[in-house]
């Protein structure tokens, strides 16, 4: 948005958004653990309520320490603006509420997370709209799937846990030709590994709760708008071109420009839908992210490390590390993932579900848990547990068969994570 | 292709104007004019309102013109035009300006968002006037001067001086 050079990733994962607070002088951002915000007078109020001003109401709409964390991932994954949602989950919802209306669609990747599975194959069908699952790499089929009714298309950048590659810019080309924005859930990645929207994307979504707060603290999720798509190019988007009737008709594309999206993120998503974050978890999710780039560089060098030992061990029998030279998606990194290709990848392991659940019982450094991204790594049984709702058909398209885990790598001693791996593959499969 | 321009220069322009004239302003509360010309105001700017529509009528503390030739002498010096009209129709505006306001104090013309006229900016660039185009003020007052960052817009600015 701004025509002024810009700085490095590693100066604006501490810097962007968060100037010294005007208040006080404090120089990191303070936590406003506060609900709501004196008005100067009447007419400031109205022009608050009709958005001609920007300012605190409520935060459930807005709050000074949720909006650091906003400028701040907006910035770094190139956008022009975010809006926080209090998980991964709601900035799904958050990010499909202004392009969907009963009746609609949304074609997705049938690589994905088990628990945006569940919402999008279930929950969503209780709004009226419908997802279509599709090989994302299939772009015939992705292609045939959109139909009038397709409000966007929906992939991961490193889809978890299978570790597929997504061909961002084959894909966005065809959300181009359809008249439709191209989602990205860039949670595995993060904006350190890879900026979808420089592959064009218009929207990321993150689970901030993974690698950008990285301690396993607070949950959190981000909706990050490109500004770049023309909501009204076309009537498939009257939530954001037509007259909206709770603010006296006005219509958010032609009021607020690139910036309308984030800005009906603020004034219809979260003062209705009411998913916001909280500050002190917006606080944490800030200390994280200013060692983003420092945690990346270590969790894909252990990563590294540790996928390469699993694939010469003959109790393995494959492993779906993206940065592997053996992987099928290699091509894809080199282009995509520079400098990296994350840390968080499966393992089949010989023995099958019996091995898997005996394997992840005799783990002591890693821990048994349904999360990723932690400083600590983890483990997890995906069949038996994250992706447990899905059929085995899905459960297999989405990388989460019965003889395979899934291990978030963190940041500790590569070698005693081999370590603890190779005793536990040894009480688990002999 | 869009014109850049530096912070720097954004800040000068909106630093040092005073009076802004609004061409097509709306007096209704739901249009982006209406909103742009009421938060200057807000912001201590003069806003002079050109709209044949609506002359006669008051409209942000003055009243309304049909044509920026209209506008009385006693308003003084008019610092900036700002041009809510299509693309098509920039270029007159731009001459209109030009004719009316160059020994009025004119600095600069601006053209919100989705305007822009290369040929006519190059006329008023020749003139010593600095051109805008495909911005709107609100939005870069806002992000300038810190208020856009309360929403979770990139602002662009990184600076670890107390404001």
């Amino acid at each position: 948005m701004s025509d002024t050079p810009t700085y490095g990733f590693d100066t604006l994962q501490i810097h962007a958004g968060s100037a010294p607070d005007p208040a006080t002088g404090a120089r990191q951002t303070p936590i406003y653990q506060n609900t709501g915000y004196v008005f100067r007078d009447a007419d400031h109020a109205a022009a608050l309520f009709n958005l001609q001003e920007v300012g605190f109401i409520y935060s459930r709409l807005t709050n000074p320490t949720v909006a650091v964390l906003q400028e701040r991932l907006a910035t770094l994954e190139g956008g022009v603006g975010a809006v926080a949602t209090s998980s991964g989950h709601a900035a799904q919802i958050m990010a499909l509420f202004p392009l969907m209306r009963p009746g609609d669609n949304v074609v997705v990747s049938n690589k994905l997370y088990g628990g945006t599975v569940t919402q999008f194959s279930q929950t969503i069908k209780r709004f009226g709209w419908e997802a279509k699952f599709v090989d994302i790499d299939d772009r015939g089929a992705v292609s045939r799937a959109c139909t009038k009714k397709t409000k966007a298309i929906f992939c991961e950048s490193i889809a978890n846990p299978g570790g597929h590659v997504a061909d961002l810019e084959s894909i966005a080309k065809i959300a181009d030709r359809k008249g439709i924005p191209l989602i990205v859930d860039n949670t595995t990645a993060t904006p350190y590994l890879c900026n979808p929207i420089a592959h064009g994307a218009t929207l990321v979504v993150h689970s901030t709760t993974k690698y950008i707060s990285g301690n396993g603290t607070a949950m959190g999720g981000v909706v990050i708008d490109s500004g770049k798509f023309d909501w009204s190019a076309s009537d498939k988007f009257p939530s954001l071109s037509e007259p909206e009737p709770a603010y006296h008709g006005l219509k958010f594309h032609e009021t607020f420009g690139h910036l309308a999206f984030t800005f009906h993120g603020i004034a219809i998503g979260l003062r209705d839908l009411g998913m916001c974050q909280s500050p002190q978890n917006a606080f944490l999710t800030l200390l994280g992210c200013e060692t983003l780039s420092l945690r990346m560089e270590r969790h894909v060098a252990n990563a590294k490390k540790i996928a390469e030992w699993l694939e010469n061990d003959d109790r393995i029998e494959h492993v779906t590390y993206a940065g592997l030279k053996s992987s099928p998606h290699a091509r894809r990194v080199k282009k995509l993932y520079k400098k990296g290709a994350g840390a968080l990848f499966t393992f089949a392991v010989k023995g099958g579900y019996d091995a898997c659940v005996k394997l992840v019982d005799s783990v002591e450094l890693f821990s048994h848990v349904a999360n990723l991204g932690d400083t600590r790594s983890l483990i997890i049984h995906s069949a038996s547990t994250t992706h447990r709702q899905l059929t085995p058909e899905q459960q297999e398209a989405a990388g989460a068969a019965a003889n395979v885990v899934r291990v978030s790598i963190g940041l500790e001693d590569a070698d005693d994570l081999i370590r603890d791996l190779d005793q536990a593959l040894s009480k688990a499969v002999g | 292709m869009d014109e850049s321009y530096t912070d720097d220069h954004l800040r000068k322009i909106l630093r040092r104007t005073k009076t802004v004239a609004c061409v097509g302003v709306s007096l209704n509360e739901v249009r982006p004019s209406y909103f742009v010309a009421r938060y200057l105001k807000l912001k201590q700017f003069r806003v002079i309102g050109v709209n044949p529509g609506y002359a006669g009528q008051t409209g942000f503390g003055d009243q309304i013109v049909a044509s920026l030739g209209e506008i009385p002498a006693a308003v003084g010096p008019v610092h900036m035009v700002d041009i809510f009209r299509r693309s098509e129709q920039a270029g007159a505006v731009v001459d209109e300006a030009l004719d009316a306001l160059l020994d009025r104090g004119l600095q600069t013309i601006w053209m919100q968002i989705g305007v822009t006229d290369p040929d006519a900016a190059a006329r008023a660039r020749e003139k010593g006037v600095d051109v805008i185009m495909n911005r709107c003020p609100k939005i870069e007052y806002q992000r300038l001067f810190g208020e856009l960052r309360w929403g979770g817009i990139a602002t662009g600015i990184i600076s670890s001086k107390l404001k």
